[in-house]
Formats: C-alpha cells, sequence, structure tokens
C-alpha cells in the first residue's frame, strides 16, 4: 500500500507540505491584491491586478487541480473552454466599445 | 438489465436478472412491455426513442408550416390573426430545430455511435437516459403553452426587449425560456455523454483516424453543443429572471443595450446551424462511399474540414447582426471570417462529388437523398455567401431571401441527410428494409415540393416581402413575372407537395412494419462496424468486440485486394464474418441495469422549471423530488453489482467487458 | 446537474476494465463540464462588466462594496481550496477518517462564506440596492448569486460525500469520487478569483 501511495504522489507531484506551501503563496498574493485598495499604484494598478488574478488562477488549476500533472485531454477539454470564452466575450464586449473608454 | 451468458450460435442468450439491490429503491428489472422502454439505458433503445419523439415534433411542426403557408396562399389571408401567426412561426422554428432536428440528430447518434467505435454502450448509460426524458419534459413545456394562454410569439431568436415582459404579455415567453433550459441540460449532459464515449470508449485499435466519418461528425457537433450551450443558458437565465422576477438586463429605460441579447443568442446560434447540419454531412459521407462503391475521398480532408468549421464556427456570429448598427469595424471583420467559413465547406462538397466520381452508382433512395443534399445544399450555400457580403445582406436581411436561404440549407441540406439516413440504416435498426418503390415516391415529391415551397421564396425576398409578414395585399403585389401573388401561391402549393412527400415516408414505415419479410444482414456491402453485427443488433452490440485494423474495417474484412489486377476481391460475406463473431462470443457481459431515477429526475428538473411561473411551491417541490432522485442515483450502482444476481450457473469463465458508468 | 455526472459509479477500476484513453469516464466528464462552465460565468461576468457603471437612481458599486469584508470572505474561499486538497491526498491514502475530517472542515468554510454573501447581500439591500433598482444591481445579484448557488451545490456534495463514506455506500472509487467533487470545488474557487478582481476590486 505504502508503495503505491508513493507512487502515486510523485505522479501528481505533491505532497501535503507542497499544497501548504502552494497554498500560503496564494495567501499572500490575495494580501497583495487587497493593498491595491488602500495602496496607490499608480498606473500599475490595472496590470497587477490582472496579473495576480491570473497567477492565482493557473496557480489553483495547475496545482490544487492537478492539471500540470494529469492527461493533456484534461487540459483540452478544460483550456478550450476557457480560451473560447475569452475570445468570445471579449469580442463581444469590443463591439460594445468597452475598452475603449 | 443482466448478465448475458455467453450466446450460443443461434439460440438466445440467458438473462440473469438481478433480485436485490443497494440502492435505495428496488431496481427495475421488468425486460417486457413499457416499462422496459420507460426506465431502459440501452443506447439502442433510448435512440430509437429519440427518433420516435423527434419524428412527431416533425410533424407538430410541419403542420405549423402548413398553417404558415396557408395563411399566405392568398391575398388577405383569414387563418391566423397576427397574433396567433407570430405564434406559429416562432414555435414552428423553435420546434423545428429544438425538438425535431436536434434530438433526430441525437437518435442517429445514440444509436450508431456506440456501434459504430465497436463498443457495448455509451459512457454513461444513466445520463444517456436523462437526456432523453429532460428533451421530452423540455418539448412538453415548451407545447403546453398553446393551452396555457398562448405560444410564445418573439420569433426563435426572441430578440429582447421585444421578448420582455411590456412587448409580450402571456406566458408563452416563460414556458419558452424554461423549455429551452431543460432541453438545454438534456442537451448538454448528451454532449458530455458522447464525447466521453468517443475518447474512451473506442474498440481496440480504432484510433482517432480510423473511426467513421459520422462518428466524426457527431464529435464535432458534441464540442459545438459543450461549448455554446451555456452561452444561450445565460440568455435564457438573464430573460427569465427579468420575466419572472423583476431584473432589469433589457429595460432599455435604464440603460440596458439591446444587442447584448444578440450577441448571447447569436454566440450560440451561429454553432448551433453547424450543429444541425454537421450530423448530416456524417450521414452522407456514409452513404455516398456505399453506394458509390468507393472509399471515401480524401478522408482526413472531410475530417478536418469539419473540425475547423467547428472552430471558425465560434467567430462569425456577428454575421446575424449586421444590420444591427454594430459599427463599421465590426461588420468587416465578421465579414470576412464569415466568406473563410465558405472554404471548408466548399471542400466538403468537392470531396462527396470526388468520392461519386468514377463510382459505380447504385441508385438507391438513401443514395437519392444523398445527392438532393449536395445539390441543395450547395444551393443555399451560395445564397449564404451573398449574406456574408454585408452590403448586399443588408437588403436581404428579414426578407423571405433569408427564409429561402436557411430552408435550402436546413430542409435541404439537414432534412434530406437525416431521410438518407433513414433509408440506409432502417434494415439495422430494425431488421427490415423500407421499401424502395414507395421511397422513389418519397424522395421525388420531398425535391419537387422543396423546390417549389422554398425557390419562389428568392423572388420573394429580392422583390421585398419582408420575414414574418403575416398578411399581403392584391394591391401592392406588383404585376407581371414578379407578382407576388403568383410565387406565394407557388410556394403554398409547394409546402403541400412536401407535405405529400413526407406523408409517404410514414406510409412505408407503417408498410414496412407490417411485413414479414427480413433485410439481409448487409443488404447495401456497406463498409463500417455497426454491420458487423445481427440486425437489430443484439442487446450487447458484438458478441465480441472487434478488433480494428482498418479505416472502413467492416469493408475490409469482406474485401481482399487482388495483387494481379489491384482490385478489391470479396472474400466473404457478412454473415459470414457475423458467424466468426458469434462462435468466438465472449462469455460473460455485464450490461448497465435500467433504473428509475433518470425519468424520475427530470420530472422533477420539469416541476423546477415550471415553478418560475407557478410560484415557489411548485420550485419546493421539483428541488424536492429532484433532491431525492439524486441520492437515488448516487446510492444505486449503474451496472448491478454480482449479488444483485441470482448465482449465475457459469463455470468461473468471467471475462467481462463492461460499459462503464 | 454536475452531481450527477460526477456521481456516476466508474467500474472501470473497480473491474479492471480499460478505456482507450485510460483516463477515467468521470474525470473526464467533469473537465468538461467544468470547460462549458466557463462559458457560462463568461457570459454572466461580462453582462456585469458592461452593466456595472448603469446605477439608474440606486447605489454606486463602489458606494456600497465592503472591501475588507469581502476580502475575509474570499480568504475563507480560498484556503477550502486547501482543506480540499488535504481531503483528495486523505483518500488516494485510503484514510477514511481524515478524508472525512477535511471535507467537513472545506463544507464549512464553504458555508462561512455563503453566510457572509447572504449577509452581505441583505446588507446591500438595506442600502438601497435591489435587485430591480438598476442593471447594476441586476447583474451583480444575478452574478454572485450564480456563484453563490454553485458554492451551495457544493456544501451539499461535500457532505454528501461525507456521509456516504460513513455509511460505506459509495459506488465506484472512492478517491475518485473525493477527487471529483473536489475538482468542482476548486473550481468554484477559481471563479471567485475572477469576480473578486474584476467586481470588487477593479473600479468601474
Ligand atoms: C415542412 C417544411 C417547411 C415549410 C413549408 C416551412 C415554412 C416556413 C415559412 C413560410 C417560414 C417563414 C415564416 C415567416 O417569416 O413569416 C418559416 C420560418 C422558419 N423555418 Fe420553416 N418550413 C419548413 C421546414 C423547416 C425546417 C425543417 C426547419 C429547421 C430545422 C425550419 C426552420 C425555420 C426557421 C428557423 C424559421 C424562422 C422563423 C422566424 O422567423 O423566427 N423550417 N418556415
Ligand atoms: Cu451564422
Amino acid at each position: 500500500m505504502s508503495t503505491s501511495t508513493e507512487q502515486h504522489e510523485q505522479e501528481h507531484g505533491m505532497s501535503d507540505a507542497g499544497y501548504i506551501k502552494i497554498a500560503l503563496i496564494l495567501a499572500a498574493i490575495t494580501a497583495l491584491e487587497v493593498s491595491t485598495y488602500y495602496v496607490d499604484f499608480g498606473p500599475l494598478f490595472m496590470p497587477s491586478l490582472m496579473i495576480m488574478m491570473v497567477v492565482k488562477f493557473v496557480m489553483v488549476v495547475s496545482y490544487f487541480m492537478h492539471l500540470k500533472f494529469d492527461s493533456r485531454i484534461f487540459s483540452f477539454m478544460f483550456y478550450t473552454g476557457l480560451g473560447l470564452a475569452l475570445f468570445v466575450y471579449i469580442t463581444a464586449l469590443a463591439t460594445f466599445k468597452f475598452f475603449i473608454s | 438489465m443482466a448478465i448475458i451468458e455467453r450466446p450460443g450460435t443461434g439460440t438466445t442468450p440467458v438473462v440473469a436478472t438481478p433480485q436485490q439491490t443497494l440502492g435505495a429503491v428496488k431496481r427495475p428489472v421488468e425486460t417486457k412491455g413499457w416499462r422496459e422502454w420507460l426506465f431502459t439505458v440501452d443506447h439502442k433503445k433510448i435512440g430509437i426513442m429519440y427518433g420516435v419523439v423527434a419524428m412527431v415534433f416533425f410533424i407538430i411542426g410541419g403542420v405549423e408550416a402548413l398553417l404558415i403557408r396557408l395563411q399566405l396562399a392568398m391575398p388577405d389571408g383569414q387563418i391566423l390573426s397576427a397574433d396567433k401567426y407570430n405564434q406559429m412561426f416562432t414555435m414552428h422554428a423553435t420546434t423545428m430545430v429544438f425538438l425535431f432536428a436536434m434530438p433526430m440528430a441525437g437518435a442517429f447518434a445514440n444509436y450508431f455511435l456506440p456501434l459504430q467505435i465497436g463498443a457495448r454502450d455509451v459512457a454513461f448509460p444513466r445520463i444517456n437516459a436523462l437526456s432523453l426524458w429532460l428533451l421530452i419534459i423540455g418539448g412538453l413545456v415548451l407545447n403546453a403553452s398553446w393551452f396555457l394562454g398562448g405560444a410564445a410569439d418573439g420569433g426563435w431568436f426572441m430578440y429582447a426587449p421585444n421578448s420582455g415582459p411590456i412587448f409580450s404579455p402571456s406566458h408563452g415567453v416563460d414556458f419558452w425560456v424554461i423549455g429551452l433550459q431543460i432541453a438545454g441540460v438534456a442537451s448538454l449532459l448528451g454532449s458530455i455523454n458522447l464525447i466521453v464515449t468517443v475518447v474512451n470508449m473506442r474498440a481496440p485499435g480504432m484510433s482517432l483516424m480510423k473511426m467513421p466519418v459520422f462518428t466524426w461528425m457527431i464529435l464535432v457537433v458534441q464540442f459545438l453543443l459543450v461549448f455554446s450551450l451555456p452561452v444561450i443558458t445565460v440568455a435564457l437565465v438573464l430573460l427569465m429572471l427579468q420575466r419572472s422576477y423583476g431584473a432589469t438586463f433589457f429595460d432599455v429605460s435604464q440603460g440596458a443595450d439591446p444587442l447584448l441579447w444578440q450577441h448571447l443568442f447569436w454566440i450560440f446560434g451561429h454553432p448551433e446551424v453547424y450543429v444541425l447540419i454537421l450530423p448530416a454531412f456524417g450521414i452522407i459521407s456514409e452513404v455516398l462511399p456505399t453506394f458509390a462503391r468507393k472509399p471515401l475521398f480524401g478522408y482526413p480532408f472531410v475530417v478536418f474540414s469539419g473540425a475547423s468549421i467547428g472552430l471558425v464556427g465560434f467567430g462569425v456570429w456577428a454575421h446575424h447582426m449586421f444590420a444591427s448598427g454594430l459599427g463599421p469595424v465590426s461588420v468587416a471583420v465578421f465579414s470576412v471570417a464569415t466568406m473563410a467559413i465558405a472554404i471548408p465547406t466548399g471542400v466538403k462538397i468537392f470531396n462527396w462529388l470526388l468520392t461519386m466520381w468514377g463510382g459505380k452508382i447504385w441508385y438507391t433512395t438513401a443514395m437519392n437523398f444523398a445527392i438532393g443534399l449536395v445539390v441543395l445544399f450547395t444551393i443555399g450555400g451560395l445564397s449564404g455567401v451573398t449574406h456574408s457580403v454585408a452590403p448586399s445582406d443588408t437588403q436581404q436581411t428579414d426578407t423571405y431571401y433569408i427564409v429561402a436561404h436557411f430552408h435550402y440549407v436546413l430542409f435541404g441540406g439537414m432534412v434530406f441527410g437525416l431521410f438518407s439516413g433513414f433509408y440506409y440504416w432502417w434494415p439495422k435498426v430494425f431488421g427490415k428494409m423500407l421499401n424502395e418503390k414507395l421511397g422513389a415516391w418519397n424522395f421525388w415529391f420531398m425535391v419537387i415540393g422543396m423546390n417549389l415551397t422554398f425557390g419562389p421564396m428568392h423572388i420573394l425576398g429580392l422583390q421585398g416581402q419582408p420575414r414574418r409578414m403575416y398578411v399581403w395585399t392584391e394591391a401592392r403585389a406588383g404585376e407581371g413575372f414578379f407578382n407576388l401573388g403568383f410565387w406565394n401561391l407557388i410556394a403554398s402549393i409547394g409546402s403541400f407537395i412536401l407535405a405529400v412527400g413526407v406523408l409517404f415516408f410514414l406510409i412505408n414505415v407503417v408498410i414496412t412494419a407490417r411485413s414479414k419479410k427480413q433485410a439481409p444482414l448487409d443488404p447495401w456491402d456497406a463498409r463500417t462496424l455497426e454491420w458487423l453485427t445481427t440486425s437489430p443488433p443484439k442487446a450487447h452490440n458484438f458478441d465480441r468486440i472487434p478488433v480494428v485494423h482498418h479505416l472502413d474495417e467492416f469493408f475490409h474484412r469482406k474485401y481482399e485486394e487482388d495483387t494481379a489486377t489491384h482490385t478489391m476481391k470479396k472474400v466473404a460475406e457478412g454473415e459470414d464474418l457475423v458467424r466468426v463473431e458469434e462462435e468466438a462470443a465472449d462469455a460473460h457481459i455485464h450490461l448497465p441495469s435500467p433504473s428509475y431515477w433518470p425519468i424520475v429526475l427530470s420530472v422533477g428538473v420539469g416541476l423546477l422549471g415550471l415553478g418560475t411561473i407557478y410560484g415557489i411551491p411548485m420550485i419546493v417541490l421539483g428541488f424536492a423530488i429532484t433532491l431525492f432522485a439524486s441520492y437515488g442515483w448516487i446510492l444505486e450502482p449503474s451496472v448491478a453489482e454480482e449479488i444483485d444476481f441470482e448465482p449465475s450457473n457459469n463455470d468461473g469463465n468471467t471475462k467481462e467487458i463492461a460499459p462503464l458508468g | 446537474m454536475a452531481e450527477t455526472a460526477t456521481h456516476t459509479a466508474d467500474h472501470a477500476s473497480e473491474h479492471g476494465h480499460e478505456t482507450s484513453t485510460g483516463l477515467s469516464n468521470n474525470k473526464l466528464a467533469m473537465w468538461l463540464f467544468l470547460g462549458s462552465e466557463c462559458l457560462l460565468f463568461g457570459g454572466l461576468i461580462s453582462t456585469y462588466m458592461l452593466y456595472r457603471g448603469r446605477v439608474s437612481d440606486g447605489p454606486h458599486p463602489m458606494a456600497i462594496f465592503d472591501i475588507p469584508f469581502t476580502s475575509v470572505s474570499s480568504f475563507v474561499l480560498l484556503m477550502s481550496s486547501l482543506t480540499m486538497v488535504l481531503a483528495v491526498t486523505a483518500a488516494q491514502r485510503g484514510d477514511d477518517s481524515r478524508t472525512n475530517l477535511w471535507l467537513t472542515i472545506t463544507a464549512v468554510l464553504g458555508a462561512t462564506f455563503v453566510g457572509g454573501q447572504v449577509y452581505e447581500f441583505t446588507a446591500f439591500i438595506r442600502e438601497g440596492l435591489g435587485f430591480s433598482t438598476s442593471l447594476f444591481g441586476s447583474s451583480f445579484y444575478t452574478l454572485t448569486g450564480f456563484h453563490g448557488i454553485h458554492v451551495s451545490v457544493g456544501v451539499l456534495m461535500l457532505l454528501s460525500t461525507v456521509g456516504i463514506i460513513r455509511k460505506n455506500k459509495i459506488t465506484g472509487n472512492k478517491a475518485e469520487v473525493v477527487e471529483i467533487v473536489g475538482l468542482y470545488w476548486h473550481f468554484v474557487d477559481v471563479v471567485w478569483i475572477i469576480i473578486f478582481t474584476l467586481v470588487y476590486l477593479i473600479p468601474s
């Protein structure tokens, strides 16, 4: 049993300690995000918020949801949906001149 | 159902039934009568039920179309009031698209996809049953509106704010919104199910590029559905919240943007048109090679053009909005993207033509319909290209020219493809051939009727007759060749010829059902795996799971290349091959067991939906039933456990190849 | 209808049947469903983005959002992802009691988040933002409400899983069931990561 468990963990590439580390990083990023509300980031405000959001998203999906270690077919299913969502909705918002104002 | 013991050649397999159950309620074990159908999870039975339901709705939608054409046959039509006319064309289109076309494609997909990939069922048989029952509930909700205060009247794309509570005060739109959400859930579950089936349940050796084209096209369609249905769900939810709970999404006085609905609808709507046509393309890609007695020309091109139609299909939706004040940049971009999508479609047409080229063509009814599709779809496709040019579209939009275009594509394309499939696969499903002579009547009446109905609509449209117009007057009908009255009459006469064509089909079905004559096992000298079993197939589909070595595996088992002449020579008959399979049958096959839960769950969901019209108590009731059924479902193993069966007297040789889920 | 898809018993692993790709049917179905959900939430988020500045006579987003409060509840949801993943590893080790413990904690954290949302909604209504007040109101409640329903369904799934594991009535592979419930849970969390930034932190 124990050997198969070890194999399992290797397959998924993470131990409990690893997950806790990820969670700490996520918490830190969240703190940073919230701080943008109180501290003036100037022109960096939007880009930094966006980047932090994407980093958090990708970290949860890749590590907590194992997508990084799992079959590529799963990634295909999920990221196709995500990519299409980004494409159609950003395009639609663009036709509303959403990004111009 | 059951464990099926080793089927001896020629004898019926012994069926053991589960005796107890781990579930909350005892399992259904009936294998006869109506219960067998109600609780079945067999993909073949579910496929047949999809077909029956779709056919019923085809007739309903057809009658609605005939009423429309009766109203417009003469000046100052008296058949329908303006209000009823609005309901009629809305429900005609909704019924045809969501309750006929999609379920009928679902019938073919359910029945043949597992057979074509050499599987014993779909990946999730119970979810498959759930999809069917949800669809039926959705269809009933949609049509119940006729009797409960009037049907929806906003046109099939139901533009808001016109469909909001102010302009459409009856409950029709509410029923429409709920019915479509339920049918949408059905379709979403179905598409996930079929994708998993194709990805995971293929017979050994069947790589993606050895899959039949029909399976490929169905796969592409399911991806389109998975990613487009949620978008229309958003639109429907927003409209429902506005109509039932006072949200303001489409309230222009609050500053709402009327284009929001249009975007959401057409982001779904354009992929949807490929959802409608690609299954038909898949069907004739099986039929044309079989009856031209040649392999499909350029299989990889057909596959990849299908996939790229799917992908590009997500980037052209705004061509339905050229006349909405989208802005010149958007119009230009979407115009070019739309022209681009004609390319992969054209590729397919040439593949089919080159498949027939030089073949020894056998003109059966199935083949006639397939050829009919190629011709009629091309006409519809060409008028479609004229819409992609935005300035020309501005002239055509909302006229009968559009109605002509999409009926050439939908009727000439999709419906002809489906009829081709009926004639081709009938012997497989029912073990009897449809009558070819009646088939010829069926075909010619439909071709002539179709062209008489929809051909004149090009002229009507270019002359300026608007679509969705409930009455016209002689005074403004014009003169001479372009007289609207003349062409309207022709179109109406055509529609009845068309209806007679469909009637021939129904008569054919009845006559065939009554006849005692069994079809040969391989009447068409077919090419794909679904023919490597009896007709109709046994409950477990294949006595042994075939190992695949070729595209067109069945053909390659029958034919071998004669090295001297480099021609294919028949070395075995279908019957021989099936006998070989029977002799090597697997000893012990587990099939998924029937279940009460799919039908119970779908009733719960239906009540939940209707609760948005009839109030909180119904929502609570629907929710309770849904929850109860979900737990029953979860606690019930999908394949009855070993202890659910009576001890089998089998000598421990239990090689199981059970479908999953 | 996520639950139905996830809990369908997977006999592949039990009987040693192989699928063409070697992947689990259930997991594949879940990922497809989540891919589809991206377009659902994308539509709701876009609707909100388009309408968030249109407040009619009602309050403006920036006037009513309580950023410290929402930050805390976002943090709670984020941490529930950690406890969820710990439940999954416990299940893979075959450790039922730990699995149940972590699942329960996850459910409690999720319920806390939903409770926070209910509190937030009542506060907003008191401040004059009704569902029909403005386009902002309608689209805000719809988006966050939809997400809240997803969280609630998740809580129900978590608690049901605990119950079923306790009674030993699970159909199919236990570790996989927990993993699939986890996928759904993490997805709900990920959606909130986006909502938190786009809705709350970026002023309109
Ligand atoms: C029995 C053969 C059919 C006839 C005679 C027929 C006739 C018509 C007519 C006359 C209209 C125009 C109504 C108006 O604009 O006032 C119409 C609309 C429409 N039809 Fe058909 N049709 C038939 C079959 C189909 C099929 C098979 C489909 C699709 C699967 C279909 C889809 C539609 C759609 C989408 C509309 C647009 C409705 C709207 O404006 O919202 N029809 N049909
Ligand atoms: Cu289109």
